[in-house]
């Protein structure tokens, strides 16, 4: 919403400063979002006298003057064919900027003859369009600023524009007499009264109108006036000036009268060339498909239930939101409707948002006009067009009834006090709201039918509080928790904690990519249904939510990889969605790693990363939430991982902790990734919370008898797991069998291209006795059967 | 006697290696040595002459075996400054890499608003990312067709056909976590949520997913004076200097009375530095609970009342740790994340300070 100072200033008797009207406005909720002020740009600009001006000695169009100015007299080459002795102009001295030129003056020489400043015209001051000569005043002294001389002849031209955004409660500030009643209300002078107009009509109203029965909901009251005999032109200067100056463009009186009460008094209005209806108006809700070519000049089919002025069985106009191009007013216009309706708010926001228009008079009658000023508006529309077009009034036609907004609230002044904490008087509680319009009746306040934001009790604390200021609002302390503060995260939101530093102490650096990605990517990650599609993208790239954390971390590998950066560690900690319904999203953190360690060194480090880096990431981020350290590896990984390089961590078949392994070729190919890259996921719900509340460990046993190791080498398959090989040979005496490691591995050779030898180391801790010789004997024979008859392997000779 | 001592000692001392000290200990003090030959002849001698002759020969034998001892350790402790002096590396070679991983900033500072509210006694509460629109803007008392829903700049998820449901929606704000707080939990509450939102929005300031965290405390008696008291000792802890704040009229569907507020800060050179200056910066919406959303979360208005409000944590973190690029945020450059990201060890506490 924009207005200027002087416009304000018609509803606002005040002697408060711009900065003061500024601060308050923002103060009161309505916040300024900017201010131009012309006079900013015109600070220094002072009138100066010309006393002589002679020839340029070298230049036919050159005029040499002598001007007296604040600071005495200066001699300034001028090229304006009004250059000449006893004119008074306005001098840019050198230092200053000239707007319209974007040049800053300095002394200097024009054809040998020294210059110190610049006479300037209006355009060059972005004053107007005059580039005639320089700008030639009346009057005036010497030294004046000539904003100040401006300001007393022509206010206009140094009229600050002031824009403030309108949260959607107020729609009373939608009109420069709403702001006023505000400012007033805080203290910052009184809002001049609406001049009331009455019209006498001199003719019956030759048009009829007709609300029917569907649409009566839709438009509660429509009043209407034919003025014959009107002479359209331009509008006068003064109206003009106001409505340039907040960026629209003057067309005719009677299409400027409109925006004049669009923007005075948030009262749109409709006027049409009433030569151009053949008889009556019909307000109806639109079957769906009508055409109308509207003042826009652009074509809209209706939708199905939007409320239209139809006329001769055609829409004539988009009731509330833009009428048609057809019907408005030119230069020629001679005989005029004037509408002004109210309309349900909601039928205009829905039709608005179908059609997609945006004009001045949808925007506010989807917030809310007054009601009850309907009719009267109607009269003072009236009054201003004969005012300034002449013509002659009709009686008022009117179908529906002003609907009736009435409602009061009880004022609980203490109730100030308990919400906002603030201690405010009764008396001034009551005055505030008396001067917003509220009407008091004992302790109910009854709501000015502007208002229709005023919905309860609340509400009348709001309306106190804003305008007695919340900068008076001290800070009350407020009860804290007794004793030593509590745990406040979920074990969940542990867990998140601890992956994260846990990922970022193993190398990794996080990062946070969008919830959102392409449809192929998410495709390829088991992704991109339509139930996790969005309706409105904002691009493409960011069309479904992603079901998977590695498809923004593979982007990004390989956004990094176009920088210049092969060795790359990233992870994400964050939901991933496997539907569209709300919660069907689940916690994850994966861990990429592309190329190699780091690179290349002195000690001969670098490494390229496989899936045993992947394994251990995922296995620590794993402990790193409490995991249980035994878990079954299985194979069956999803199909974006590599199908023979892949694992995952489960406990059981069908619960995935995590998967760990090279990704898929044509997943990184598709991804634009160079090189292979590993990585891991871990399904952070998935691991069991560990069960009661005991901290307390169990207790601490070591065993002084001497544990014994021994190794042990079979042939086996190639395709055998070590895991249950290991297993095999750790089964065979829980008790005694401590550990199980494999510390070899020897594919092909001579052993043959299908085999593979896998070495183990089997650590012995004797519980009751030592172990003897038979001893070991014995279980050594029990592991080589057992790990023989589980892989179809052999020991090793 | 005197001529045995002199020879060994002397022997000792200039003995070049372990060998020859070995050599000279079998020859002295050995089964076969001098000395042990001395000791055979004890037998033969008067009692009186074993008498002068035992200790003297104990005496040197002793004094041979502590020579040979103290030459040992000298001979060692030679050969140890060679082989140390061999062994010789160039320090200022690189060490062995190690990997360094970095927290990003929205989970640090996230962190650590998490430390200073547990102080305050709020929980942390979470809700989901895909919200219906009942939680997301209905129970907040913003109405299916008032213009509040459109400036939402709402991302909708699409709906198969024949689906007559409302479409569900990426949550616009933390908000609709009061709602599923309340519905749980009941009053009185204490709960800030964090996580991301979403908005149909993207230039130089804005990113179409940002983080928020919300905040909300329900009790008999919490006013909007309790709120800014709490604002301000977040602010003041979250920025480690004292922090004024300003309110600010505004008005949001689910607040009465609604207002924004202000941090006090300086500008300087295109920076903000927070807490010092004249100049005011808008960080985040508030107010006490509308009536309608208690209702909506089951909670009575008549008894119960509270505040809300909710700030970018993404924000924040520019603020704080002179970030100057929201989009960055989410751009993952390798070199940003390294630039900007915190210590794999650093957890914000209180105890232990909470500033990166």
């Amino acid at each position: 919403m924009k207005f200027t100072l002087s416009w304000l200033k018609e509803h606002l008797e005040t002697d408060a400063s711009l900065d003061d009207i500024l601060y308050a406005l923002t103060d009161l909720g309505l916040e300024v979002e900017g201010v131009e002020n012309p006079r900013d740009a015109l600070k220094g600009f002072k009138l100066v006298k010309v006393q002589e001006a002679v020839q340029h000695p070298d230049a036919d169009k050159l005029r040499v003057c002598k001007v007296e100015t604040d600071e005495g007299m200066t001699q300034i080459v001028c090229g304006a064919p009004n250059a000449r002795a006893g004119i008074t102009a306005v001098l840019a001295k050198p230092g200053m900027y000239i707007p319209g030129l974007d040049i800053t003056i300095s002394v200097g020489k024009i054809r040998g003859v020294e210059s110190h400043g610049m006479m300037a015209s209006m355009r060059e001051l972005n004053l107007g369009e005059d580039h005639d000569g320089i700008i030639e005043l009346e009057g005036g002294e010497i030294g004046m600023e000539f904003a100040d001389y401006l300001a007393q002849t022509d206010p206009s031209k140094v009229d600050p524009v002031i824009e403030i955004a309108i949260t959607p409660n107020r729609p009373d500030a939608l009109g420069v007499h709403g702001i006023a009643r505000d400012l007033a209300a805080r203290g910052l002078g009184t809002l001049k009264p609406l001049k009331v107009e009455t019209v006498e009509a001199t003719f019956a109203n030759p048009i009829s109108v007709e609300i029917t029965e569907a649409a009566k909901d839709g438009c509660y009251v429509f009043g209407g006036r034919y003025i014959r005999g009107v002479k359209n032109g331009p509008s006068p200067m003064w109206l003009q000036d106001r409505l340039t100056a907040i960026g629209l463009r003057p067309i005719s009186i009677l299409v400027d009268v409109t925006n004049f009460f669009t923007y005075d008094r948030n009262r749109p209005l409709h006027v049409f060339d009433a030569a151009t209806v053949k008889g009556g108006l019909v307000i109806d809700r639109a079957k769906g498909g009508e055409e109308l070519l509207a003042l826009d000049e652009k074509t809209y089919t209706m939708p199905e239930g939007a409320m239209c002025i139809f006329a001769g069985g055609k829409v004539e106009s988009i009731g509330g939101i833009m009428g048609g191009e057809e019907t408005g007013c030119s230069d020629e216009t001679v005989d005029v409707f004037v509408e002004a309706a109210v309309w349900n708010t909601l039928d205009i926001a829905k039709a608005g948002r179908a059609l997609k228009v945006n004009s001045d008079a949808r925007y506010r009658n989807e917030r809310g006009i007054d009601p009850a000023y309907n009719m009267q508006a109607l009269d003072d529309a009236t009054a201003m067009i004969l005012a300034l077009c002449g013509g002659e009034a009709s009686e008022v036609v009117m179908a529906g009834r002003v609907p009736d907004v009435s409602r009061a609230y009880r004022l609980d002044t203490d109730r100030v006090q308990s919400l906002v904490g603030m201690d405010i008087a009764p008396a001034r509680q009551v005055a505030i709201l008396e001067s917003l319009g509220f009407v008091m009746d004992g302790d109910m306040a009854k709501v000015p039918s502007w208002r229709p934001d005023v919905l309860g009790e609340a509400d009348l604390v709001e309306e106190v509080a804003r305008v007695e200021s919340l900068t008076h609002l001290a800070p009350k302390a407020m009860a804290r928790p007794a004793g030593v503060a509590k745990p406040i995260l979920t074990p969940m939101q542990v867990r998140e904690s601890s992956v994260r530093h846990q990922a970022a102490a193993l190398g990794y650096n996080e990062c946070v990519t969008y919830s959102f990605v392409d449809e192929k990517s998410a495709k390829l990650f088991g992704g991109g249904t339509d139930a996790v599609k969005l309706e409105n993208p904002i691009s493409s790239e960011m069309s479904h939510m992603r079901p998977d954390l590695l498809i923004g971390l593979l982007q990004a590998a390989a956004r990094n990889q176009a920088r210049g950066f092969a060795d790359l560690s990233l992870f994400e900690c964050g939901p991933a969605f496997h539907g569209g319904e709300p919660g069907e999203q689940h916690l994850q953190v994966a861990g990429l790693l592309v190329g190699a360690s780091g690179p290349k060194d002195v000690h001969g480090a670098r490494r390229v990363m496989d899936l045993y880096d992947a394994k251990a990431d995922a296995e620590a981020v794993l402990a790193a939430i409490g995991a249980p350290a035994k878990a079954q590896i299985l194979r069956d990984t999803s199909p974006w991982f590599h199908p023979g390089r892949s694992g995952k961590i489960c406990l059981g078949p069908k619960k995935v902790l995590a998967q760990f392994g090279e990704l898929h070729p044509k997943v990184l190919k598709e991804m634009g990734v160079k090189g292979t890259a590993v990585a891991f996921t871990v399904y952070l719900e998935e691991t069991p919370l560990p069960r009661g509340t005991k901290v307390a460990r169990s207790a601490f046993f070591t065993n002084d008898l001497q544990a014994v190791e021994r190794d042990f080498a079979f042939v086996v398959d190639k395709s055998v797991n070590a895991l249950d090989l290991v297993n095999a040979a750790a089964g065979v005496d829980k008790v005694l069998i401590e550990e199980v490691r494999v510390f070899d591995e020897f594919i092909g050779g001579s052993l043959g291209e299908d085999k593979k030898s896998l070495a183990i180391t089997v650590r012995l801790q004797p519980v009751d006795a030592t172990l003897k010789d038979k001893d070991l004997e014995e279980i050594s024979a029990k592991i080589v059967a057992k790990v023989e008859k589980a892989t179809g392997g052999t020991l090793r000779g | 006697m005197d001529d045995l001592k002199n020879k060994y000692l002397t022997a000792i001392l200039t003995a070049g290696d372990e060998a020859t000290l070995e050599d000279i200990r079998l020859q002295a003090v050995g089964k076969k040595g001098e000395v042990a030959l001395k000791m055979r002849e004890l037998g033969k001698m008067t009692p009186e002459e074993r008498q002068e002759m035992g200790p003297k020969l104990n005496a040197l034998k002793d004094e041979i075996n502590s020579a040979l001892a103290a030459k040992k350790v000298a001979l060692e402790d030679a050969a140890l400054d060679v082989r140390l002096a061999e062994e010789w590396l160039d320090v200022t070679l690189p060490s062995r890499a190690r990997p360094q991983g970095t927290i990003h900033p929205i989970s640090r500072v996230s962190e650590e608003i998490y430390a200073i509210f547990a102080d305050l006694g709020f929980a942390v509460a979470e809700g989901p990312q895909i919200e219906d629109d009942w939680h997301n803007f209905d129970a907040l008392n913003i109405a299916p067709h008032h213009p509040a829903r459109q400036e939402h700049d709402t991302f909708y998820m699409h709906r198969a056909e024949g689906d007559d449901r409302p479409n569900h929606v990426l949550r616009t704000h933390t908000s609709p976590v009061q709602i599923r707080s309340m519905i749980d939990q009941g009053a009185p509450i204490r709960i800030i949520a964090p996580g991301r939102v979403y908005r149909s929005d993207y230039d130089q300031t804005h990113t179409p997913m940002f983080h928020q965290v919300e905040g909300m405390a329900i009790d008999k008696d919490i006013s909007m004076a309790n709120l800014k008291w709490v604002l301000e000792e977040f602010y003041t802890a979250f920025f480690g200097t004292k922090v004024k704040t300003r309110f600010r009229a505004s008005h949001f569907p689910f607040t009465e009375p609604s207002a924004e507020v202000d941090v006090q800060c300086r500008w300087e050179n295109g920076s903000v530095t927070v807490g010092e200056g004249d100049d005011w910066l808008e960080v985040l919406g508030s107010g006490m609970m509308h009536p309608n959303v208690l209702q909506a979360g089951g909670i009575d208005p008549k008894q119960w009342q509270g505040f809300a409000f909710g700030m970018g944590i993404d924000r924040l973190a520019m603020l704080k740790y002179g970030i100057p690029d929201l989009r960055a945020f989410f751009d993952s450059d390798l070199r940003w994340l390294r630039h900007y990201g915190f210590s794999a060890l650093g957890v914000p506490t209180l105890a232990g300070g909470i500033h990166g």
